[in-house]
């Protein structure tokens, strides 16, 4: 620190520093996912190597960004994503690990559902009513687990996963029981006034959820780094001691963050009945947007502007899924892409490892 | 249940038995690897691939016992995915489980299609032929004996065996130990990387198994997410039975009673839906973690990566 | 002589910090020899290479003469080497024999033999006069039982030499003297014994040769009988122990902080303050001196919110603040200085701006609303920065960029420009090098003058002794005595801090 006129230069150049280091592993993590994803379709069709290449990425890019219809499909995809890989992110940066979002925007599935078949009320009202209900229920789904780990100390983790279950039967309960439309395992369609705005045609399932999305992306933002609740929830998940020590207090940052992760989840679901579903179908397994959260989440190393990349790379594999069957590919493909790219994800630690290394070398060397 | 003169609650248990079979296979693989310190929610998708690869063993070589060894063997190479992600690189355990989650989900669908070309599910394939009929001609109890399956043997033996290995050998010792205080047996040179390999491959071998008596011992077919949740369900019992082997396995049990016990229930004409019995697992867990049936402490290393020559 | 231990030009860096620098240590048989140096010169990092804990970048070690590679724990329990660990290294939910024989199991067929481990336990502590009961679980029994378990572990493996890492820290003064005759007999059994420490006064007492380790460097070998206890804390220090502060006479004012019969329990819920009465005055130093663990970090928990308690209650300039939340205490007036900067003091993935405002980052100017001004946040942290020269490129680098010394800086910034009714500063200067700690120290003086009120904890009496208008000593969660700084003694203190009192010793009696 020679001159403070170097100050700003050296910052802006650590900014660049820090961004490089921080996306290089995501990068890296989708480049050798992508590689394995080839070589299964070079070992499952059984083709060069190149071939294989060209096909893949030429099915991927056609049936998620090539025409109009497949690029709109994608942010369709999008969408909910957005919502998920929000909430997970809360999470993260409180030290949570939220695996209930999956349960939290069933929940929010459920409770529109619901809400959306109140006949006679405005789109004025009918809508925010389903989004205040969306958010309301994710943020109670998520609060018990956030609650106990609070006040009992029960572990998170484990809650949120049977959490997810109670909600996919409590679902499954209302949607064959006593909301069942006769004949069908669903539950009938919402009332139009309950739909969100399909502009791009009513053939289009795009809607202005995903600008209900990205305004979210913004707020998350803010929430994270302009708010006191953001610091709050950001030092309780770096280091509760010193949060505690400076009178933040652990408990209630804790419910707080999953009751924020739950509430956007909710509102994700809520946003998914009203915009594209329009009704809750029975479940056999998870609608799965709460767990490819946790990859976009993951990802984006909880960053919300990350999240919004993320969830375009998921969303451009999940829509491509009918252009790769077209060439032969199996689209379980994209699954396997998304699974390795988080086990790279998971692997991070490699590339700290080596950072570790390096820098002790340079010491003894020096 | 194809034997309509066995008395209902006869039939009742054998139902539950079968039906706890996976839970208490894969819920002792979570024993393991939790009691040696590593948390393995992975445990779904390794049944998912046990199930699939029992099937294809089968399958290929025509014999149900090699099929079954595909499945360990399975299950042992995708958990040492998690063992090298959590012990070596230090991953975020629950991280990693949720990739292996996903993976296996992706792989057994994907190939499904490349190697029996189909969707959805597989063909029949040979299953362990049970010998019904010389069970039936025991006195007394062969008519719940004719309802059980190989597997329910198997299960219920290993929790014996994991009990004997915990609790009984100095290797149990060991495994305890890194599991409450890695420092503590590393300062005893107790290999602690080497305890926690073998403790989640042994989880992986499991789990597998787990998977291969749910294809093999009940459809002779691999249908996809034929596991659903049964990973999860055996770690809630796991985690109910206080991460002891007979307490995994009594809440095994405990669950698959609840499962079991719904069919009946049908018959009765009882008003209580289905799905709150398939809920009742998950809910039990969460009540007994919260402290409200006795008091459940999972060990104090519990998904803390271990690092050698941490200052 | 006959060394069983020599270690030769050993190095050892960890990130950022060279622990070992080409050290050279030797252990004779049959003597109890001490490492003495302050926290982190790197005396337990040099064992923990020994032990085989951390590998050496550099260096060798002779064990009984023969050149050794030691690669893990097991490695050097075979050389007959054991290690009893600062921390102690037991299972908590494990009895006594299960903890000493795990690693070494005796068998019976493919089982472990409870029984013969039981009578191997008991034979062995019998032979070195323990007391202990094998079939104990370990969360059960006293710390100074669970050393003895530790000595045990070590003695089962057939360990003829003996580390035993700050044995004194969490020991009552009688356990101390239980270990100092266990010691000796393990020596007349024929051990050899290492022993780290940074207590004078017990090197003295203790052992026959003292190595002093100052800053990853080896400063000197000398016999314990032709040294004395200000040679040793001279070459400890690295020059004459005067940290003598020019400070005018205190001008104590009306009482700030009432403490009245305070008591908490500690994490096992054992009692840990057993009624605590204590005044501090504006414009005073109040220090509180004694032995680590009688208590001192549970008091400042308490009177920060961090820790409930018990009974009894604590004032601040009239207002009751007993069991009132952090946040409700700092906006009362008490600003703290913890102990340990990295686990309380400092978020250290924040940057120094958002650290500067920890404890105040709600309050305007800071925020408005729920809405953070970071513009005005930056700027405050840049006059902290100013104001108590903290080397750093600017406010946005992240806290533990910095050294120790400018971490400390930091927090001290903080928590004094909170201008608080009372400052607490626990531990203020531990692991700080010179420069810095002077400028602590200066600070506190400082405050002192202006008229706050300080409570001063330290282990260190020295600190204690040039900083403290006011003494209180602490033993087992009461305070025992206090002195007027003036008169003090270091003599007196240590028999107050060793639960003695002073009555006795006018009479001729005691320690």
């Amino acid at each position: 620190m020679t001159a403070n006129a170097n100050n700003s230069h050296n910052s802006l150049l650590n900014v660049l520093k820090s961004t490089y280091r921080t996306l290089l592993f995501p990068l890296i993590s989708i480049i050798v996912a992508m590689f394995v994803a080839v070589l299964f379709v070079v070992w499952g069709r059984g083709v060069g190597f190149f071939e294989g290449t060209s096909l893949l990425f030429k099915a991927i890019w056609n049936g998620s960004f090539g025409s109009k219809d497949s690029l709109i499909e994608t942010f369709v995809y999008v969408t909910p994503l957005l919502f998920t890989g929000l909430a997970n992110a809360v999470a993260f940066k409180t030290g949570l690990f939220n695996i209930g979002v999956e349960g939290q925007f069933t929940i929010g599935v459920l409770i529109t559902a619901i809400l959306g078949l109140i006949s006679g009320l405005p789109a004025i009202v009918h809508i925010p009513l389903i989004i205040v209900g969306g958010i309301l229920a994710g943020a109670i789904w998520g609060g018990i687990p956030g609650y106990l780990k609070a006040k009992v100390g029960t572990n998170e983790v484990v809650n949120t996963i049977m959490m997810n279950f109670i909600a996919m039967y409590l679902s499954n309960y209302i949607v064959m029981g006593p909301l069942n439309k006769p004949g069908v395992a669903s539950t009938p369609e919402i009332r139009p006034s309950a739909m969100l705005w399909r502009f791009l045609g009513e053939n289009n399932r795009l809607n202005t959820g995903l600008f209900i999305g990205l305004l979210l992306i913004a707020l998350v933002y803010i929430l994270f780094w302009k708010t006191t609740i953001g610091y709050e929830i950001r030092a309780v998940g770096l280091n509760p001691y010193a949060a505690e020590y400076g009178g933040i207090s652990i408990k209630k940052n804790m419910i707080l963050a999953m009751v924020i992760s739950g509430g956007i989840a909710g509102l994700g679901g809520a946003i998914y009945v009203s915009g594209i579903q329009h009704n809750a179908m029975e479940l056999t397994g998870f609608i799965g947007y709460g767990f490819d959260g946790i990859a976009v989440a993951l990802l984006a190393k909880s960053h919300p502007v990350g999240v919004l990349f993320a969830s375009i790379l998921f969303g451009a594999l999940n829509s491509s899924a009918i252009s790769l069957q077209l060439v032969n590919i199996p689209k379980q493909i994209v699954f396997l892409i998304q699974a390795i790219i988080i086990i790279f994800v998971a692997a991070d630690y490699i590339y700290k490892w080596i950072g570790e290394k390096r820098k002790k070398e340079a010491m003894i060397n020096g | 249940m194809d034997n309509a003169s066995l008395p209902v609650v006869v039939a009742l248990m054998a139902a539950t038995l079968r039906q706890a079979t996976p839970l208490i296979l894969a819920s002792l693989g979570g024993v393991f690897s939790e009691r040696s310190g590593v948390v393995n929610i992975g445990l779904d998708g390794i049944m998912t691939c046990g199930a699939f690869f029992g099937v294809y063993g089968s399958y290929k070589t025509g014999s149900p016992a090699m099929g079954i060894l595909f499945a360990i063997i399975a299950g042992m190479i995708v958990s040492s995915i998690h063992a090298f992600l959590s012990i070596h690189l230090k991953a975020d355990q629950v991280v990693s489980g949720v990739a292996i989650n996903l993976f296996s989900g992706a792989l057994t669908s994907y190939l499904l299609l490349v190697l029996f070309n189909r969707q959805g599910q597989t063909d029949g394939v040979n299953a362990l032929t049970y010998p019904k009929a010389f069970m039936r001609g025991i006195p007394v109890i062969g008519g719940f004996l004719s309802e059980l399956n190989w597997y329910v043997f198997m299960a219920i033996i290993l929790v014996f065996v994991t009990y004997f290995i915990l609790y009984k050998t100095s290797l149990g010792l060991r495994i305890r130990a890194v599991g409450e205080h890695p420092k503590a047996a590393d300062t005893l040179g107790v290999n602690v990387y080497a305890i926690r390999y073998l403790c989640v491959i042994l989880s992986g071998a499991l789990g597998g198994l787990a998977g291969a008596s749910l294809s093999l011992g009940t459809t002779n077919l691999f249908r996809e997410g034929m596991v659903s949740g049964r990973g999860f369900i055996a770690l809630a019992a796991m985690i109910f039975g206080g991460w002891r082997p007979f307490g995994a396995m009594w809440a095994s049990i405990l669950f698959a009673f609840a499962d079991a016990f719904q069919i009946v229930a049908q018959g009765f004409g009882w008003a209580i839906p289905y799905q709150f019995y398939s809920a009742l697992p998950y809910i039990l867990t969460m009540i007994a973690l919260a402290g409200f049936v006795g008091k459940t402490t999972a060990p104090a290393a519990d998904g803390v990566p271990y690092t050698k020559g941490e200052r | 002589m006959e060394k069983v231990v020599e270690m030769r030009g050993i190095t050892k860096v960890f990130p950022g910090v060279r622990a070992n620098d080409d050290v050279n240590f030797e252990l004779a048989k049959g003597e109890i020899h001490v490492l003495l140096g302050e926290n982190g010169a790197g005396k337990t990092t040099l064992m923990n290479i020994l032990y085989g804990l951390y590998q050496p970048d550099s260096g060798e070690i002779y064990v009984n003469g023969k050149k050794v590679d030691i690669k893990t724990p097991g490695d050097a329990i075979k050389l007959g080497i054991g290690m009893v660990h600062q921390h102690f290294m037991l299972v908590h939910n494990f009895t006594v024999a299960e903890n000493i024989i795990l690693g070494k199991e005796p068998k019976k067929g493919i089982t472990v033999n409870m029984k013969q481990a039981i009578q191997d336990v008991k034979k062995l502590a019998d032979l070195y006069g323990f007391k202990i009961d094998p079939e104990a679980i370990i969360e059960d029994i006293t710390v100074g039982q669970q050393q003895k378990v530790e000595i045990l572990k070590a003695l089962y493996r057939g360990a003829d030499i003996l580390i035993l890492d700050e044995p004194t820290a969490v020991l009552t003064p009688q356990e101390i003297e239980e270990l100092g005759v266990i010691l000796k007999n393990l020596v007349k059994e024929g051990k050899s014994i290492i022993l780290i420490t940074h207590k004078l006064k017990e090197v003295m007492s203790m052992s026959d040769r003292v190595t002093i380790v100052r800053r990853g460097k080896v400063i000197d070998t000398v016999r314990t009988s032709e040294t004395s206890i200000d040679r040793l804390a001279e070459m400890m220090v690295g020059r004459k122990v005067s940290l003598k502060i020019d400070k005018a006479p205190a001008k104590p004012g009306k009482v700030v902080l009432e403490i009245k019969d305070l008591r908490a329990q500690d994490h096992r819920g054992l009692p840990v303050l057993k009624g605590v009465n204590l005044e501090v005055r504006s414009g005073e130093i109040l220090g509180i001196a004694g032995v680590d663990g009688n208590g001192q970090s549970e008091l400042i928990e308490v009177i920060t919110g961090l820790r409930k308690s018990t009974g009894g209650k604590f004032i601040l300039n009239g207002k009751d603040l007993t069991g009132k939340s952090p946040r409700e205490i700092i906006e009362a007036g008490i600003a703290h200085i913890p102990e340990d900067r990295h686990k309380r003091g400092l978020v250290l993935k924040y940057s120094l701006a958002e650290n500067a405002v920890l404890g105040k980052h709600y309050a305007a100017p800071f925020a408005k609303g729920i809405m953070m001004n970071y513009a005005r946040i930056k700027e405050y942290a840049r006059t902290l920065i100013r104001d108590f020269d903290v080397r750093t490129p600017n406010e946005e680098v992240m806290a533990s960029a910095l050294s120790g010394g400018n971490q400390q800086k930091m927090v001290a910034a903080r928590e004094i420009n909170k201008d608080p009714e009372l400052l607490i500063a626990a531990q203020p200067t531990r692991g700080l090098d010179v420069g810095a700690i002077e400028y602590i120290h200066k600070r506190l003086v400082m405050e002192r003058d202006r008229g706050r009120a300080v409570l001063l904890v330290s282990l260190e009496l020295d600190e204690i002794l040039n900083l403290s208008d006011r003494i209180a000593v602490i033993y087992d969660g009461e305070i025992v005595g206090i002195l007027d700084a003036k008169n003090a003694t270091e003599n007196e203190l240590g028999i107050l801090m060793a639960g003695g009192s002073l009555k006795n010793k006018k009479e001729g009696g005691i320690v």
